[in-house]
């Protein structure tokens, strides 16, 4: 530790054995991590190599590797981008409720009731999907037949069982909604109280104050939290199986019966009787949600980051 | 026990920033040497290389020497942490181990290092430090309590038996007094004068009058200039730097017409 | 309340020094509010009742009233302010429906078949009524137990290296990869864990092993994130004062910085371990299902908790309602789980947390 890069370099010091091992042990375990994210990596691709270089007419579908995947890059896309524009909104609602409008008291027990939702089990969404919001969701998707049929989303015919793509964004929208209201309420809890007394010294109304002193200061954050639920929406996989009802193809309509899968939906109702080049099709379609769910982590990442320069936090 | 300390040509870096540069010091077994000067000069710097302190941020260097009794601290084989056996450190906020009680504070040192001890002999010796800190009738009655529960001077007392229970040479004091109120640094000022007759001990003190009231020499540290590195610009007895120092910008801090 | 920067425009009273404004008492708001729901309940009445637009039209109306009475006496700025609550009060209101009615649903239909049988018998020999979870606890709890013995040790290790010996590149480095960890899919860490054991095994294979390989992907990162912020919120003065009695690293590590950080690793530990029991996707392709109990890891297929709901939901044979009751309670047992990690470790950084007497 004494040495730096600096040309006289003095002799390093004898280190304590306790020192070494412990160190060692400690560096082993970060790189460890290396090697076990490079193994994902180069088994996902390995695995889908035969896959991309098999001929079209193998691949289920019989049109070739992109043609399978595509629809279903759409679908994942499709009900995370639901789930997001549903949820974000909520979110920030239940954030600034729990954090500067709900009586003091209960906001603690609030916050922790929205921390155990973020850990429900997903496959206990599905269920609550099928079972409760799929039928709640049936009249509307009727009505919308009926009176807004002129509009693509709502072009039906309607679902009788309420299997949609709508409810599958909705009820991701359930699943992502306690995860960024989580970490809104972290950024909005934060917003310095030298800045919110200042705004609330020169008579400013609690919404002016929340407007000047809170939400652009939470604004990245609040970003942040969107992207990591949009990862966790595209990631997720048992709640979309047991809810949708997926038949493939690409198309907007968000209440019908025929709907587009999820690539996680897909290789977890697929995998289990696959053999052979489908095995090798379903990794292959993995490894691109992969590479999404990647860069959609990173860009959060960049933009909680870039953003936490300005936030006036220091 | 105390032991002299011989500083020549010491240069301190962290990274390629030399932040402390060319000191030359000598200092007295059995006395206190105080260290002032303004904020960002490097007083604390050059006390945390004395126990190569500095060393664990990392990137910190230096180059010179360092030599107590004849042994040079930064020799080839020579290990930070035996250097921190022999030269103990007090810092400027009080830090007790939160998860340890008053008794197991002072015997950490021991402890930590997983020396055998009998029990007696570990009573005895966290009793001989707490009393050596002035702090062993305030607490005797509950040793077991959690050392975070004393007040800041209490706490800063029981660092100094702490770091006085391994039985060190040489004490450090970086700044011991600036979180505390006017009584207890009272208390530490007496304690100090106290430990003197055991210990050597160097302290950093921003306040001045602290500085001539326990120390018997004092060094004024100072910026060569703007982002020049600190150098030690005087060194000389309490009693001279306070009437009559020999260089001008001494006299010019000490006097607060500095800047 | 009270402000002296600007004249309402409902006019000011003097009251000694401070200037007040006119401003509506809170019954007067509540009652607004009320007689706009009330019409507005009316007015769903009126075109055909249905709870759902009643509901809307009462929101809306009662929001409304309160709006316009409060831009009448007290000012716009006012107004919006007390605009803004009802929307965000409403907005939580509304975001609470389908949370609390999951709870609902789920206790409803789950607590039917808590019983007994369902703790001490498993699916083997069962067609129809009875049969029970027997099989499917044990092993969600072994392969949580053997995830949590790759991952502690892993993810406590790295958040070590991370906060007190890392440096340079390689500390960037696995900062970094531990980010993109925490956003792997739980599928694609499935898939992982099969095309591994598959290069050993052929593609066929399906061990528990695999199962805890694949949710150990998932819990390392959540163990090292978690477990590197409580590392960092030990003072820097505490090791200092360990290092400056003589201490050598490793020790003052061992003896000071955990003990200081226990509570807080603890409590990262559990929920790390209550956010991958129920993560079911990776198990389904990894270790399946079977009917019978099988506690060993490394022979063949098991039976989980959460793989055990998803197979009785989506493939309840015939008749189909005995197994869905079955996969309901498996799914509220999950939540009870889930829910009592949860418990545990807020009450784990509560007692245990070092006693700050000040």
């Amino acid at each position: 530790m004494t040495t730096t890069s600096a040309p006289p370099e003095p002799p390093r010091p004898k280190r304590r054995v306790g020192d070494r091992i412990f160190a060692g042990s400690a560096t082993g375990a970060g790189i460890l991590i290396l090697v076990v994210l490079a193994g994902v990596a180069a088994f996902l691709v390995s695995e889908a190599w035969p896959a991309v270089t098999a001929p079209a007419g193998d691949i289920p579908g019989g049109d070739g590797l992109t043609a399978y995947i595509a629809p279903l890059i759409f679908g994942t896309l499709l009900a995370a981008v639901i789930a997001l524009v549903v949820a974000t909104p909520l979110a920030v609602a239940i954030a600034l409720y729990i954090t500067y409008y709900a009586p003091r008291r209960l906001a603690a027990g609030m916050g922790y009731v929205i921390d155990l939702l973020a850990a429900i089990p997903s496959v206990v969404y599905g269920f609550w999907g099928i079972a409760a919001l799929a039928p709640a969701m049936v009249p509307f998707y009727v009505w919308a037949e009926e009176h807004l049929s002129f509009i693509p989303l709502f072009a039906g015919p309607a679902s009788a069982t309420g299997r949609t793509m709508l409810t599958a964004g909705l009820m991701l929208g359930v699943m992502i909604l306690p995860i960024i209201s989580a970490i809104s309420r972290e950024v909005f809890s934060q917003a310095p109280a030298l800045h919110r007394e200042a705004a609330l010294a020169l008579g400013a109304t609690r919404w002016e104050m929340i407007k000047m002193a809170v939400l652009p200061y939470g604004k990245s954050g609040v970003i942040g939290g969107a992207m990591l639920g949009l990862g966790r929406a595209l990631g997720e996989t048992l709640a979309i199986a047991i809810v949708l009802s997926a038949s493939g193809g690409i198309t907007f309509n968000l209440i019908s019966n025929s709907n587009p899968s999820t690539i996680a939906a897909n290789i977890a109702l697929k995998f289990p009787e696959s053999t052979g080049l489908d095995v090798n099709t379903l990794i292959a379609s993995g490894l691109a949600l992969f590479v999404i769910t990647l860069a959609v982590n990173m860009l959060a990442r960049w933009v909680v980051n870039r953003r936490a320069d300005f936030s006036g936090a220091n | 026990m105390a032991k002299r300390i011989d500083v020549s040509d010491l240069d301190i870096y962290y990274g390629n920033f030399l932040a402390v540069q060319g000191v030359n010091i000598s200092i007295e077994p059995r006395s206190i040497t105080a260290l002032i000067g303004p904020s960002g000069c490097g007083k604390s710097t050059f006390l945390r290389s004395l126990n190569r302190m500095h060393e664990v941020i990392p990137g910190a260097r230096v180059e010179g020497k360092v030599v107590i009794d004849g042994q040079d601290l930064y020799g080839a084989d020579v290990d930070p942490v035996d250097v921190r056996r022999q030269i103990g450190m007090v810092f400027q906020r009080p830090n007790p181990f939160p998860t340890m009680s008053i008794y197991d504070n002072v015997a950490a040192g021991l402890r930590l290092n997983a020396k055998k001890v009998k029990k007696a002999e570990l009573d005895d010796l966290v009793e001989r430090s707490l009393k050596g800190a002035n702090l062993w009738t305030e607490v005797k009655d509950r040793l077991n309590r959690p050392g975070s529960g004393l007040s800041g001077g209490q706490q800063q007392r029981l660092c100094i038996a702490r770091a006085i229970a391994v039985e060190p040479e040489v004490l450090l004091m970086d700044e011991p007094c600036s979180a505390l109120d006017p009584i207890s640094t009272l208390a530490i000022e007496d304690l100090m004068t106290e430990l003197k007759e055991r210990f050597t001990i160097v302290i950093v003190t921003h306040n001045m009058q602290q500085a001539a009231r326990v120390s018997e020499s004092t060094g004024f540290f100072n910026l060569a200039g703007v982002g020049q590195p600190g150098r030690l610009v005087e060194f000389n007895p309490t009693e001279k730097i306070f009437s009559n120092p020999d260089e001008k910008a001494t006299e010019d801090y000490i006097s607060g017409r500095f800047g | 309340m009270t402000t002296a920067t600007q004249p309402a425009p409902g006019g000011t009273e003097q009251q000694g020094l401070v200037e007040r404004h006119r401003q509506l008492p809170r019954f007067a708001l509540a009652g607004l509010f009320a007689v706009g729901a009330v019409v507005g309940v009316l007015a769903s009445v009126l075109t055909g009742f249905n709870l759902v637009l009643a509901v809307i039209y009462a929101v809306v109306l009662g929001t409304l009233s309160v709006y316009v009475a409060s831009r009448s006496v007290e000012g716009s700025r006012k107004a919006v302010d007390r605009l803004v609550t009802c929307v965000v009060t409403t907005a939580f209101a509304v975001a609470m429906v389908p949370l609390v009615s999951l709870i609902w649903t789920v206790l409803g239909r789950g607590l039917r078949r808590l019983d007994g049988e369902f703790f001490n018998s498993s699916m083997l020999g069962v067609v129809g009524e009875g049969g029970g979870a027997y099989h499917a606890i044990l092993g969600t709890l072994i392969i949580t137990g053997l995830t949590a013995l790759i991952s502690v040790p892993i993810g406590l290790l790295t958040a070590i290296y991370i906060v007190e010996y890392g440096t340079g590149r390689l500390k960037k480095a696995i900062t970094f990869l531990v980010d993109v960890m925490t956003g792997i899919p739980s599928i694609v860490a499935g898939l992982f864990a099969f095309a591994l054991f598959a290069i050993f095994f052929g593609p066929g294979v399906r061990l528990g092993i695999m199962g805890a390989t694949a949710l150990s992907v998932l819990m390392i990162p959540v163990v090292v994130r978690s477990s590197e912020e409580v590392l960092k919120l030990v003072p820097n003065e505490l090791r200092e004062a360990a290092y400056a009695l003589g201490v050598p690293k490793w020790r003052t590590i061992v003896k000071v910085v955990i003990p200081t950080a226990i509570a807080g690793l603890a409590t990262a530990v559990t929920l790390a371990i209550a956010r991958v029991i129920g993560e079911t996707a990776p198990l389904l392709i990894t270790v399946g299902i079977i009917n019978g109990t099988n506690l060993d890891p490394i022979d063949g297929r098991m039976a989980t908790l959460p793989v055990f709901a998803y197979y009785q939901l989506t493939q309840p044979g015939f008749p189909p309602e005995f197994a869905i009751d079955r996969a309901w309670t498996a799914a509220l047992i999950l939540i009870i789980l889930v829910m009592a990690l949860n418990v545990v470790a807020r009450l784990i950084s509560r007692f245990f947390a070092p006693k700050t007497g000040r």
